[in-house]
């Protein structure tokens, strides 16, 4: 299993993994997260870790790090060894303190996924990126300020000395995560461990951020171990791919091996799984394809290929019209507003029977808080929503509270979004309770076992709690208790966004699965357009609170005709190695939403390119025109 | 990375030593207390001053001695523990039920609600304790009940405060809104998603605070304040027998002592009702 030989250079290796294993916990039974992972990065090379939740990847570079220490992990056994800048390769598994501490941030430096919460909040970026250069440099303090204003040039961040001087909460995600990046090359170490960097981004920023570490690393030959679990970021940055599948290293192979050749069924089955965007051209109709489970150690088909034919055009089950909403902020002292979120700025679209319309957009598109405005969890500004041919306006407090019996909401946390203190049963039954849909309390639980099974779980599960199920697990138990009322309509907010792709795979075929069964409508709203082309039948591409196009997916996808939807496709990490990498340079943050009270944004209008296919018009071509 | 699996709940929940030693404890007091007038029909009262500080474990008539009026400690403790177990556990359970619904109602509807409740907290606050005491109880006069009655009155702020905040952190998280989307009202919202979650720290404070107030009962009463000072309680024995420490220790140790063990009883018991209550078995959230 062990043939480090394949990637073998000639040169030494810069840092060398042997018989790596990790335990957590203490007494008789310790958990082992790592189990004899061994592998070699190259100096100036990119090595990406793959594998989903629980595969160790974060561990194995924790421990590198020898951070498991303060995390409750303990190295069981094997060795690191590092070629330090000055003097001979040494053992990171039993290296003193004082010499971790100088190899940390200096020769190793780390990035992590969550820039916000990797950031201390009280100090400015100027202070954060000067503590490591004195530290570690013994620069002064003007030395350092001065150093941290180039590296903020290096990753490209705009006005860098207004930067040197803010604090973290003031900058976007995308900025804060450079940041991130100009604080671990801060003193140009030999080898960047970067653990899903990019994962919390949108795609755009997502693009810039990949893009920025690729040419950094070219420029100061650092050597990168990349943890993802993305198989297109792994097909875009890596040279060699490690693969983990349950603390154990299952396959090593250059890149482009790894994905014409994967030897190891999980290899192969995580690599099904990938939603590969373009994967549907010339097709009209969504398409439910089987997914390899990993049962056991053995792969598994399950699931069937199936056209999605389900949609009705006859007459919508929702319709939406000019629908406004927005929020305060900003008062002054005397509670006169200033500014305001312009989240959702005249959106009208439809929704018939059976049919999936996917919302796509980045942050502050205002994508979530259209389907928190037809929940009724916000408040609308303006427009009208007709539900099944009433107006919501129009409705009654009883109508309105059977409202949210007919549409359901899966939100993107499935862990959150149940509570902790009560048993999957009760949260699901809750539905049933409050509508009082069955009153009698042997037929609830029938029902609720019923529902589980239907998800795919078991009827002994409603006695647990959430906190003893698998996120994936817990997405199903969100399922069960949408399902739970009977709605016509389920509104899927990132539903499927933050779980491992393999169980996205099998979360997607159980949406479409449900839909054919039931009928349902599906406002699906996410980022990720590789999802939205496999279950959608129509898309809508909002940008800043406005659709700027609007269509069947084939049109949409295949004929994109506004500039943001070609910026947010090319933006998608696609797993082939093949493929030029990163053709377009893609620059720019994500505009705010928030506005000064009375400058209102434009309204796009909006041109027919084809039947049923709108785009709005842009400026320039406006310009052109006239 | 979820790393440590936590155990399954039933073992959890019914493992510990805390319930037993807790029950043992709190039980035992107050099974005690309740037979007092049984055990001691005197009421402690009567004297003999003839042995008077008699040290205790030597005569078997008064176990623990006696005091400097020639009266049981013993029968004195037990006696006492009337008083002092009704103040301190009344109060305290009066001040939370007061205390959590404003908490709620202010932290979950906001608005007018919340401005007038925790201003009116807020107010209450600002007011030296031993001051409305006096103008409280010297209104209303004293007596046991009239104490609870205070007590309550002085400290429900602490747990609307404690309550609001917490319901402020709980409301906009995720399952809340997902309660409401499925069209749960607010009643059910509160009681059945919110108030789960905020027991935890109200346990806490509970079992704290009935400590404070076996106290707080001898402060009044050594103020003239409180409840008749010929009637034993805990609080006041401790306060009698403070000019005799150097002297005669058991008088003031013995009381000490039933206010220890039962705050030991009720931590335990409220440390085992935390976590008995949060099924995830991560005390601190």
């Amino acid at each position: 299993m062990d043939n480090p030989s394949s990637s073998q250079r000639h040169d030494a290796p810069l840092l060398s993994v042997r018989s790596l294993s990790v335990e957590f916990g203490s007494g008789s039974s310790p958990f082992r997260a790592v189990k004899d992972v061994s592998f070699d990065v190259q100096p100036g090379r990119t090595l990406a870790i793959v594998g989903e939740s629980g595969s160790g990847k974060s561990v194995t570079s924790l421990a590198i790090m020898r951070l498991t220490d303060y995390t409750g992990g303990r190295i069981a056994g094997g060795e690191i060894l590092f070629r330090p800048s000055t003097g001979p390769a040494i053992d990171l598994v039993d290296a003193s303190d004082a010499k971790l501490r100088e190899i940390r941030g200096k020769d190793i430096a780390m990035i992590f996924q969550e820039p916000m919460t990797s950031l201390n909040p009280v100090f400015t970026v100027g202070n954060q990126i000067s503590e490591a250069l004195s530290l570690h440099e013994g620069l002064n303090a003007r030395d350092a300020r001065l150093r941290a204003r180039e590296l903020l040039q290096k990753v490209r961040l705009p006005d860098a000395d207004k930067l040197l001087d803010r604090y973290p909460h003031q900058l976007s995600g995308g900025m804060r995560q450079r940041v991130m990046i100009a604080m671990a090359l801060a003193c140009g170490p030999k080898l960047l461990i970067a653990d899903e960097p990019t994962t919390a981004l949108d795609v755009t920023i997502q693009a810039q951020i990949l893009n920025i570490i690729r040419d950094l690393q070219a420029e100061m030959g650092t050597a990168v171990i990349f943890i993802t679990h993305d198989m297109g970021v792994v097909a875009e940055m890596a040279d060699d791919v490690v693969v983990m599948w349950k603390g154990e290293k299952v396959e090593q192979a250059p890149v482009r091996e790894i994905f014409a050749a994967p030897k190891h069924p999980y290899t192969r089955a995580l690599l099904s799984a990938v939603p590969r965007l373009g994967s549907l051209t010339g097709q009209p109709l969504p398409k439910r394809t089987p997914v390899t489970v990993m049962d056991g150690g053995v792969p598994k088909q399950t699931g069937t290929t199936h056209i999605q034919d389900t949609a009705d055009y006859a007459k919508p089950i929702l319709e939406v019209e000019k629908l406004t909403t927005r929020f305060d902020v900003g008062k002054t002292f005397f509670g006169r507003v200033t500014h305001r979120v312009h989240a959702v700025e005249e959106v009208s679209f439809d929704i018939y029977p059976g049919e999936t319309l996917a919302l796509v957009g980045e942050s502050g598109s205002g994508k979530s808080t259209i389907g928190r405005t037809l929940q009724q969890l916000v408040e609308p500004t303006g427009g009208t929503v007709r539900f099944d041919g009433r107006d919501m306006n129009a409705m009654t407090p009883a109508e309105r509270r059977r409202l949210r019996q007919q549409i359901q909401y899966i939100f993107q946390d499935p862990f959150a979004s149940l509570d902790p203190r009560h048993t999957v049963g009760f949260s699901i039954a809750e539905p049933i309770v409050v509508h009082g849909l069955i009153k009698d309390r042997k037929a609830i639980e029938r029902r609720v076992h019923e529902l589980l099974e239907q998800v795919g779980l078991q009827p002994q599960h409603a006695k647990r709690y959430p906190h003893e199920f698998s996120g994936g697990q817990r997405q199903r138990i969100c399922i069960a208790r949408a399902l739970a009322s009977d709605p016509k309509l389920v509104i899927a907010d990132e539903s499927v966004s933050a779980l491992d792709v393999s169980i996205q795979a099998q979360i997607v075929n159980l949406l479409m699965e449900l839909q054919e069964r039931r009928r349902l409508s599906y406002l699906f709203i996410t980022h990720d357009m590789a999802v939205v082309e496999k279950i959608s039948h129509r898309v809508a591409v909002l940008y800043l609170g406005q659709i700027v196009e609007i269509g069947t997916r084939q049109a949409v996808f295949e004929n994109p005709q506004h500039s943001y939807t070609r910026k947010l496709l090319s933006a998608v990490p696609i797993a082939d190695p093949q493929r030029e990498r990163a053709k377009t340079r893609i620059e720019g943050e994500i505009p705010s939403p928030v506005r000064p009270v009375g400058q209102e944004p434009a309204i796009h209008r909006m041109r027919e390119v084809e039947p049923g296919h709108w785009v709005a018009i842009e400026s320039d071509q406006l310009r052109g025109a006239a | 990375m979820a790393v440590a699996q936590a155990a399954p709940a039933s073992r959890r929940r019914f493992r510990s030593f805390e319930l037993v030693l807790g029950v043992i404890l709190t039980g035992g007091m107050t099974l005690a207390v309740l037979f007092s007038g049984f055990l001691f029909p005197d009421g402690g009262e009567s004297m003999d001053l003839m042995a008077r500080l008699l040290p205790p474990f030597e005569n078997p008539a008064h176990l623990l001695g006696t005091d400097p009026l020639g009266r049981d400690v013993l029968a004195r403790v037990i006696v006492g523990g009337r008083i002092s177990l009704t103040v301190g556990v009344l109060s305290v359970m009066g001040a939370v039920v007061l205390g959590t619904l404003v908490g709620l109602v202010a932290g979950y509807y906001r608005g007018i609600a919340e401005i007038v409740l925790m201003r009116f907290a807020d107010i209450q606050l600002a007011l030296p304790f031993i001051l409305i005491a006096i103008m409280f109880l010297a209104i209303l006069g004293t007596g046991v009940d009239k104490v609870i009655f205070f007590m309550i009155v002085a400290q429900w702020v602490q747990y609307a405060r404690l309550v609001r905040g917490s319901v402020l952190a709980l409301r906009d998280r995720e399952f809340i809104l997902s309660a409401r989307a499925i069209g749960v009202g607010n009643g059910r919202i509160i009681f059945q998603h919110i108030l789960p979650n905020v027991l935890g720290p109200i346990v806490i404070l509970m079992t704290l605070n009935v400590a404070n107030n076996i106290l707080l009962e001898s402060s009044l009463t050594f103020l003239g304040l409180g409840v008749d000072p010929l009637i034993p309680s805990w609080g006041g024995m401790l306060a009698d027998g403070r000019t005799y420490l150097q002297s005669a220790w058991w008088v003031s140790v013995f009381p000490g002592l039933a206010i220890m063990f039962t705050v030991l009883g009720l931590n335990l018991l409220g440390d085992w009702l935390r976590d008995y209550l949060d099924p995830t078995g991560q005390a601190t959230k």
